[in-house]
Parts: structure tokens; C-alpha cells; sequence
């Protein structure tokens, strides 16, 4: 599936919650249960430091996709991680610098996407496209 | 324990009514505004002195003849004459205008230390310090060679006496310490610490950003040499606070800033600088932020600090015990002298998680190491979630937050 039709999926999926504690359960479900990264990454190199919850993000080739793994001591920002990987890991790394990420604000959780919120997601969504322009560019 | 005076005196709805932005909601829901450490609301009177001073008040200061300058002059004088009173400093010279605690201890760490501090110098600061009470210390220290020290923190969160008897010593030239700590609520025991250092002849500067929303000060009594606060956490605007010096030491210390305001004549030869308090308030100052600063305090002491430090205290109380009894929490600062703000973990669950439920009801609390990381090192942990009162919190508002805590605590677990 394309990162466009993936989103679709998640918008859709989402559609589903007539509250925020439903979209949270979900989204707590999904930081809970995922085996997010090796632990051997969790390591300073591969940390971006957000104020207040670290995020921890590897990147690598996988035949002509991208495979990203990450993680957070937060659990909210784990399952966004969770949603963030499952559209983008496993694209080529061309559309990954290309991607526009829209299913964010349509699932109502831009908040946590905000700059001023320091939770590492922002530069992690910064630091996953340039996995994606450099990766490309190392193809060509 | 005995027992507290009964609240029903403290007219906590009345005064509720005059914070406009309590009356609002967040995310659908009505507000509960517990951060009021970081900063607090505004009453009604401080936002009508701001409209009414530029309305029918404004020029600028200090240096017109006409009849609408000496009027914005004598408003923010009228603003300085009021933190006078409110701190009980002996002249109004003694106290300054600048742009809030941190600039205040800017200014006292670059003028005290260019003149005083020298290489094998000590400056004392304490382990439960906000950064803004140890980076300006630790840039003079690197620009004169002296050397900073630390008065642990015990596990509850007191600072160690023993070992700041110790500590100071015949290098010591300055104590600098929170009266009140911003992230475990502690009600240092500063008449002790100001007598001992005084006793070796070591100034003192209370950073008291966290003590003048909820404490009476009084810096006579206190004998301290400079007393730091933030307008915008005692009800006042943004961008104007109080730095309170001894005169001598006024006297005694190099200007901060040069500009406008603070000279008494210029050459390119030689400058002279004006008397106090003006040599320390280069440029236009916040004449605005004076006047709002001046009806908040007005308004805290007709409010009676006395009855709001006990209404404060008993919603502590309150909070404390509603907190312990749900499983698994931990608070963060239990000395037996408190203020103001209660931090807490709850299990293993990340300050990021509780703060965003929270917030989805509507609730503001602060999460993070609330600008203490030594501290946070201290403890172990990366952060807490921090709720704090003001004058206008009431029980409805912590029994919300215990609700908010134990869903939180539901989903995240
Ligand atoms: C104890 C303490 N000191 C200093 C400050 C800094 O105050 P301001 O940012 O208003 O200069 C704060 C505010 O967070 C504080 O709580």
C-alpha cells in the first residue's frame, strides 16, 4: 500500500471513536503492544531529545524500502510512533522525503505534533524524511 | 495537627469571579487551572489598570514637562511605592523594575560579581534551584574564576542544614536560594540562612518567585540584600517583576545596563550615573507592567496574604491526602514546611501520558522537570506532574483533579 492509501486506512479507522477517551485508549493500546525498536539502538546516537519525552528512531535499507524502528518512554507518543511507522516504514525512501503527512491533523492529534509540545515527535518526523532524501539519494 | 480555621470566611467564589479566563473552558471543558507556578491569571483590576493607563495615562516617563508625562511618571512611581510596601522595603530606591526573577538575578550576578567576585571565590546555591538561579551564577563564575557550590537536598525535599553550615566558609561571597521551591513546594528556612551567612559576612539573594504569590514578605525583617520576583506568578503582567536591594549595596554595585534614564550626565569621556533606583533601569522602562504589577499586589494585600497563604494551605491539605490514597502515587517534596504546588508520579506512568489525559479534561498541570533538572538528577526521574494553586482555586477544582488522576491512571495502566 502507498503512504497516501495508508493514511486513508487510518483516517477511516479512526472515524470509528465518538470520543478523545476512545482515540486514546486506542492510541495507549497501540504504545502498549508494540515491539518498537531493538534494544541495542536505544542508545544516545539514536535519541532525539525532546523536552519532555525521548524519542529514540533507527533507520534502515531493506531491499529497496526503508525499515524504521523507534520508540519513547511516553506511551501517548509511542502509539503516534506506532501510527508514524506504520505509514511510512516500508516505502521506498523517495516517497518517504516526499510524504505528506496529512493523516495527523485529520485524526485530531496535531497538538502532539506541535513544536512547542517538546515531545521529540516533530523532529522525528523531520529526521524520518531526511532518512528517506539521503536514503534515495545513496540509491542513485 | 490541629486542626485549620474553617474556609467559609476566605470568599474564594468572589474572588474566582474576578479572574475573567477561569470562567472559560479547554477542551470543552470548564477550566481547572492548576499551574499557576508557571504563572498565574489575571484579576479583573490588573487588566482595567493596563486599559485605563494607556487609554488616558501614557508618555513617557521620567523626562517630560508636560502635565501627561509627569502623570505616566507618577502612575509608575505609584507602582513602585506599592511593591515597596508589599515586600516592607525601608526606601523606594531600593526597589527596581526589571523585566522579572530572571533578569533580577542577571543583574545581581553580573554587577555584584564584576566588582566582588575573583578567581577561588565561592558562590553557594542549593540543589533545588530553577536554572534561572544558576546559569547567571555559573556565567560570572566562568567570567571571574570563582566557583559554584551546592547545599544538598534531603529526600524530603529540605535542604541540608548541616551541610550548609559546612559549606559556607571564608571563600563564600554569595548565598543565592529559592525561598520556595517551584518544583517540591519547600518553604526554605531562609531567616537561618540569611543570619548564618551574615554571621561570616556573605550577602544574600532569595530568589522569591515562588514565595510572593503565596507568603508575606517582609525584607526588614528578613535582613536579606536582594529579594527577586516575577510579576506574572502574583497575579501581574507579563514582562515585569521586582528586584529588591539593600541601599548600600545599590549603591555599591555597578550598572547592569547603560542607556537612556540611567546616567546623570554623558560625555565621550566619562558618563555619571543617576541616583537609584533609575542607574539600574536603562531605556524605557515597562511603565504598563509597573501600573498592572502595581494593582495586582494592591489587590493581594487587600485580598489579605494571610488568608489566602491559609486558603492555599488547606487545599495543599486537601490535595496531599486526596492524592496518597490513590495506589501506586508517589509526592515528590514532603518537607513540613510547604508551599503552593504538589508534584507527583504515579507508578511507573510517564508525567508526558498523565499531562495529555489531563488536559483532555480539561485540567492544566505542568509536567517535566519544571526548569529543575539537578533536581529531577537528584531524585532519579525524568520528571513530575506538578499541580499548583493560587488564590482562586477551590476544592471543586482539586476534586476534579483526582478524578482526572485515577481515569488517567485507568487508561495508561
Ligand atoms: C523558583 C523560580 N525562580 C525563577 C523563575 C523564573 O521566573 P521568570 O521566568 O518569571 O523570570 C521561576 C519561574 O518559573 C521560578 O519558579
Amino acid at each position: 500500500m502507498s503512504i497516501k492509501e495508508i493514511q486513508e486506512e487510518i483516517i477511516a479507522d479512526f472515524a470509528f471513536f465518538s470520543d478523545w477517551m476512545e482515540k486514546y485508549e486506542y492510541i495507549i493500546e497501540l504504545g502498549k503492544s508494540l515491539p518498537l525498536i531493538n534494544d541495542t539502538y536505544k542508545d544516545e546516537a539514536h535519541l532525539i531529545k525532546g523536552c519532555q519525552s525521548r524519542v529514540w528512531l533507527h533507520a534502515e535499507m531493506d531491499g529497496d524500502v526503508v525499515r524504521f524502528s523507534a520508540d519513547s518512554d511516553a506511551i501517548i507518543t509511542r502509539g503516534i510512533i506506532a501510527l508514524l511507522i506504520r505509514v511510512l516504514s516500508g516505502q521506498p525512501p523517495e516517497a518517504i522525503g516526499q510524504a505528506d503527512l496529512y493523516f495527523i491533523d485529520r485524526i485530531g492529534l496535531k497538538e502532539h505534533l506541535s513544536p512547542t509540545r517538546a515531545n521529540g515527535l516533530v523532529s522525528m518526523v523531520k529526521q524520518m524524511k531526511l532518512y528517506g532524501v539521503a536514503l534515495a539519494a545513496i540509491e542513485k | 495537627m490541629q486542626p485549620l480555621p474553617s474556609l467559609l470566611d476566605y470568599p474564594v467564589e468572589v474572588l474566582r469571579q474576578q479572574f475573567p479566563l477561569l470562567q472559560t473552558t479547554m477542551n470543552g471543558k470548564p477550566l481547572v487551572f492548576l499551574d499557576s507556578a508557571a504563572s498565574s491569571q489575571k484579576p479583573q483590576m490588573v487588566l482595567e489598570a493596563l486599559d485605563h493607563y494607556y487609554r488616558y495615562t501614557h508618555a513617557n516617563v521620567h523626562r517630560g514637562v508636560y502635565t501627561l508625562s509627569q502623570e505616566a511618571t507618577e502612575a509608575y512611581e505609584q507602582g513602585r511605592r506599592i511593591a515597596r510596601r508589599f515586600l516592607n522595603a525601608a526606601h523606594d530606591e531600593e526597589v527596581l523594575f526589571v523585566r522579572g526573577t530572571t533578569e533580577a538575578i542577571n543583574l545581581v550576578a553580573a554587577s555584584y560579581g564584576r566588582k566582588y567576585l575573583q578567581h577561588g571565590n565561592e558562590i553557594l546555591l542549593s540543589g533545588l534551584e530553577h536554572h534561572s538561579n544558576i546559569v547567571p551564577w555559573q556565567l560570572i563564575a566562568e567570567a571571574t574564576g570563582a566557583q559554584i557550590r551546592v547545599v544538598p537536598v534531603l529526600d524530603n525535599g529540605e535542604l541540608d542544614l548541616d551541610a550548609y553550615r559546612k559549606l559556607l566558609g571564608d571563600r563564600t561571597r554569595m548565598v543565592a536560594v529559592a525561598h520556595v521551591s517551584n518544583t517540591l513546594g519547600t518553604i526554605n528556612p531562609v531567616e537561618e540562612i540569611i543570619r548564618l551567612a551574615h554571621d561570616r559576612g556573605v550577602p544574600v539573594l532569595l530568589d522569591g518567585a515562588q514565595a510572593a504569590p503565596h507568603t508575606t514578605i517582609d525584607v526588614q525583617a528578613l535582613d536579606v540584600d536582594f529579594y527577586a520576583f516575577s510579576g506574572h506568578k502574583v497575579y501581574g503582567p507579563t514582562g515585569i517583576g521586582i528586584l529588591y536591594g539593600k541601599k548600600k549595596w545599590l549603591e555599591e554595585l555597578p550598572p547592569y545596563q547603560g542607556g537612556g534614564e540611567m546616567i546623570a550626565q554623558v560625555t565621550f569621556e566619562k558618563t555619571t550615573y543617576a541616583e537609584l533606583p533609575h542607574k539600574f533601569e536603562a531605556g524605557t522602562p515597562d511603565i504598563s507592567g509597573a501600573v498592572g504589577l502595581g494593582a495586582a499586589l494592591q489587590f493581594v494585600m487587600d485580598a489579605g496574604r494571610e488568608a489566602i497563604a491559609l486558603h492555599e494551605a488547606r487545599l495543599l491539605e486537601y490535595t496531599t491526602g486526596n492524592l496518597l490514597e490513590i495506589d501506586g502515587l508517589r509526592i515528590y517534596g514532603t518537607a513540613a514546611e510547604k508551599a503552593g504546588v504538589v508534584s507527583f508520579l504515579v507508578d511507573d506512568i510517564h508525567p508526558y501520558d498523565m499531562g495529555t489525559i489531563l488536559d483532555q479534561l480539561g485540567i492544566a498541570v505542568r509536567t517535566g522537570h519544571h526548569c529543575t533538572q539537578p533536581l529531577m538528577d537528584r531524585f532519579g526521574i525524568p520528571g513530575t506532574v506538578r499541580a499548583s494553586f493560587g488564590m482562586y482555586n477551590t476544592r471543586e477544582d482539586v476534586d476534579r483533579l483526582i478524578t482526572g488522576v485515577r481515569k488517567a491512571v485507568r487508561m495508561l495502566k
